[in-house]
């Protein structure tokens, strides 16, 4: 408890776009509400934050922090580290914090390619083949900055969480709706969801939410979106054969990108109870394949170009494949 | 042993961009280093993905510009499979940039770049913001801010489908059209953007240029940088945001050439350098010759005053007429006083409502002929467009399916890493003299030169436009801190 007797917020960025901030800004009025009944501890994005402050705070001071971005680098695990101490709850906020997102796609590369990559492009003169050095000796002194992790962590892969919020980012009226959901339990109206859950979402599919009509899906090809000559604006996107996620990925966007006439790409994570995204929408896929021809099936599935990034475009870095152990179950390896 | 000053933006977060000062042996500024420490590897991971899914990947690389990165990977998408977009599509893309940028130009204005001026550079922290400007010049503006960002908002999830990283556009257009119910919202709120545009203009020409004190500090010396200017423009040489050639033009004025997205690599090179994880871009055919102004160096910037700079003039008859304003009050053309790149940046927000209008009158853009489907072997492809923050370019190269080889990004405010450097550099060297640190006012002055650039280091770390949080340590020769200064930290 603060000195004016609300409780403590706090919201920070890890290695992110900055996006989980502006859906948090687009909440409108609901702002307020946050500051009617908290104090606002730290915040980089809305308030002057106060790093040395936190540190200066007595540890599990702060009741609420939502922490997006991964953990890409030194510095961002030090500060998950720092507001995991000072946190009664935290909550991996977006896709990023929860499994990785598509930073996480990096992970399929070793550093030094990265560096090879970004360090040697097409458009970069570099012909003495330099790249950031940790520490470096300049004529008039020292300096550094923080060390490139080989992998891109997610937070609970360095920390323990409490709450995951998925989305990327997660939609407004699913903040809004969290933060009544806290300011009830504040007040003694409602209690907290079990320690571990996914809160901020459905417990089905996106395609439980999806307004296009579904059939029985059979399909003889994948094809690519823009192959499409005319996509229809009604009918279910995977039944037109376009490569759409909807099936394994979680509900509560209201299946924007599909009522746009865009496949869902995976932004909401698995759903409920699905333990590896990839290996569901693998089942789901097999599932609408119309066909019992080896051969046929093979052709088939030579139309997803990119089998790795489709089945795991966002949650690379947070699914079995990588860490043993999903993401979302809450490890925290200290 | 030299002195050093660290001012460390910490937040946004302890890190994600730190200055280190260090003082020679009289006490004055030897040198600076602006130093960015982060990467995330976008050009590596992209590479294996299906070249359609890249304007949706890449919006990933900024939260706060994700349209403009969907943009610019939609137009070297386009490019990659030699696609003619139909004049719709084009149209519809250009409406939906055009909010965006009706709705970031108003952001940077009022929430972080006006409060210095509408209350003052030197008034207290805990004034200078938003609510400070609503205190000074009344209630009704809040409303209408508040509004102008949401009317921007709902044009781009209208045509964009999200909010936040819109989905719609793909290889030759749009998955969707609009219908004649949502062109109808869209004009409405275009016409009143205009009006919007203009009170901004007017508030901006009483509280600013009616003012000597501000006059003066953007006229100043401290604040001023003689390099490059580059912009997007038209076929006509005027402004535009979403297509046309690069016009390079030197500090004396001369256009040195213009470039089409495919002849970049003649004219943009980036230099490494081994302390920070951000690449400076540069004039190649200039060259590098350090962080030095003039026309033999190579160091350019991309804001909204370099494109005023880069033109002929505005495409629309009202910011036309505030452009001519702009150059007869500050003396002809180019401009170089960075603080004015605010008044550009309304000058713009002007140009974007009226395209908006123009854009929402067009009898194609409730077309249904929104997407033309690619017939040809995909290879490689170049996009540009114009972020609120700076050139845009992405540069793709596929395999015969379509999926991605190669990747090379030039980001909005990577392209004033080097001018954003030397105004912290100047600004240092003229606050910092023998060994007195002006405490008073460098935290700030330095945050102004930050804050014009509108740095988005979203796109290359994190922080959100304008507010660099500023921790500026100040150490005895033995390193000891004997004073440190703060702000928004």
């Amino acid at each position: 408890m603060s000195e004016n007797g609300k409780p403590k917020f706090a919201m920070y960025w890890a290695a992110s776009c900055g996006g989980c901030e502006i859906a948090v800004l687009n909440i409108g009025e609901k702002i307020l509400d946050v500051d009617a009944n908290f104090e606002v501890a730290f915040w980089p994005v809305a308030m002057d934050a106060k790093y040395k402050d936190v540190e200066a705070m007595p540890d599990k001071s702060i009741l609420l922090t939502l922490f997006n971005g991964g953990i890409r680098n030194a510095e961002n695990e030090e500060l998950a580290h720092l507001l995991r101490r000072k946190s009664q709850i935290l909550v991996a906020f977006g896709s990023c914090a929860c499994e990785g997102c598509i930073p996480g796609l990096a992970n399929l590369s070793k550093p030094q390619v990265i560096f090879d990559t970004v360090y040697r492009s097409v458009s970069t003169e570099n012909p003495e083949k330099l790249e950031p050095q940790y520490e470096y000796q300049m004529p008039e002194g020292t300096i550094h900055i923080p060390q490139f992790y080989p992998v891109l962590k997610t937070l609970d892969q360095v920390v323990h969480v409490d709450y995951y919020m998925p989305g990327c980012p997660p939609e407004s009226h699913q903040i809004a709706a969290v933060i009544d959901l806290v300011i009830k339990v504040l007040h003694g109206e409602a209690t907290l969801p079990p320690p571990g859950t996914t809160i901020g979402a459905g417990g089905s599919t996106v395609c439980d939410e999806c307004s296009r009509t579904r059939n029985v899906k059979a399909i003889k090809q994948f094809v690519r979106i823009q192959d499409v000559a005319h996509i229809d604006p009604d009918l279910c996107l995977l039944e037109q054969g376009i490569p759409c996620n909807g099936p394994a990925t979680r509900d509560g966007c209201g299946a924007l990108c599909p009522s746009a006439g865009a496949q869902c790409i995976g932004c909401y994570g698995p759903a409920e109870g699905v333990l590896d995204y990839g290996a569901r929408l693998i089942a789901a896929y097999a599932s609408v394949i119309d066909s019992n021809d080896p051969e046929e099936i093979d052709r088939i599935l030579d139309g997803i170009p990119d089998p790795v990034g489709q089945f795991y475009r966002f949650n690379l870095a947070g699914s079995m494949l990588r860490a043993g152990t999903p993401a979302w179950r809450g490890n925290g390896s200290s | 042993m030299m002195q050093r000053v660290t001012i460390d933006p910490i937040t946004r977060l302890e890190g994600h961009g730190k200055i280190e000062i260090f003082l020679n042996e009289d006490g004055d500024v030897a040198n600076t280093y602006f130093q960015i420490p982060e990467l995330r590897g976008f050009e590596r991971f992209c590479v294996g993905r299906p070249v359609e899914e890249l304007p949706l990947l890449t919006n990933r690389i900024c939260g706060v510009c994700p349209e403009a990165h969907h943009m610019a990977g939609a137009k070297a998408a386009d490019a990659v499979y030699k696609v003619n977009i139909p004049s719709t599509a084009k149209k519809l893309r250009e409406l939906l940039y055009s909010g965006f940028y009706f709705t970031d130009h108003t952001t940077h204005f009022y929430a972080l770049a006006g409060p210095d001026f509408v209350i003052g550079p030197t008034a207290p922290v805990a004034e200078r913001n938003i609510l400070g400007i609503i205190h000074k010049v009344g209630l009704e503006i809040g409303g209408k801010v508040i509004q102008a960002r949401k009317y921007g908002h709902t044009i781009v999830e209208m045509i964009g489908g999200r909010k936040v990283h819109p989905c719609t556009s793909i290889p030759g257009g749009l998955t969707k059209g609009i219908t004649e119910e949502q062109r109808q919202e869209i004009e409405m709120m275009g016409r009143w953007g205009i009006e919007f545009a203009q009170f901004s203009l007017q508030l901006f020409n009483d509280i600013v240029l009616g003012n000597k004190e501000y006059v003066d500090l953007i006229l100043g010396d401290i604040y001023t940088h003689q390099t490059y200017s580059i912009g997007l423009l038209d076929e006509n040489n005027k402004v535009n945001f979403y297509d046309g050639l690069v016009s390079v033009v030197a500090p004396d004025g001369e256009r040195i050439g213009k470039y089409a997205p495919n002849e970049y690599t003649e004219w943009i090179a980036e230099r490494v350098e081994p302390w920070t994880y951000l690449k400076f871009p540069y004039l190649k055919k200039v060259g590098w010759k350090g962080f030095v102004d003039g026309k033999d160096s190579g160091v350019y910037f991309s804001t909204p005053l370099s494109r005023l700079n880069a033109s002929d003039g505005m495409a629309t008859p009202l910011a036309q007429e505030q452009y001519e304003k702009f150059y007869e009050t500050l003396g002809g053309k180019p401009v170089h006083q960075r603080l004015t790149i605010h008044w550009a940046r309304l000058i713009e927000l002007l140009y974007s409502a009226e395209r908006i209008v123009e854009l929402a009158t067009d009898p194609e853009i409730t077309s249904d002929n929104f997407h033309t489907v690619p017939t040809e072997v995909p290879s490689e492809g170049i996009g540009i467009v114009e972020a609120p923050r700076g050139l845009l370019t992405h540069h793709y190269k596929t395999d015969e399916r379509g999926v991605v080889t190669e990747v090379n990004l030039i980001v909005g405010t990577t392209n004033n890493y080097a001018p954003i450097s030397m105004s912290i550099k100047k600004a240092a060297q003229n606050l910092i003299k023998k060994g007195t640190v002006v405490n008073e006012g460098l935290l700030n002055m330095v945050e102004m030169a930050f804050r014009a650039y509108d740095p988005c280091f979203g796109c290359a770390t994190h922080s959100l436009p304008g507010q660099m949080p500023l921790q500026v340590t100040i150490r005895d020769a033995n390193g000891e801190p004997i004073d440190v200064l703060k702000q928004y930290c």
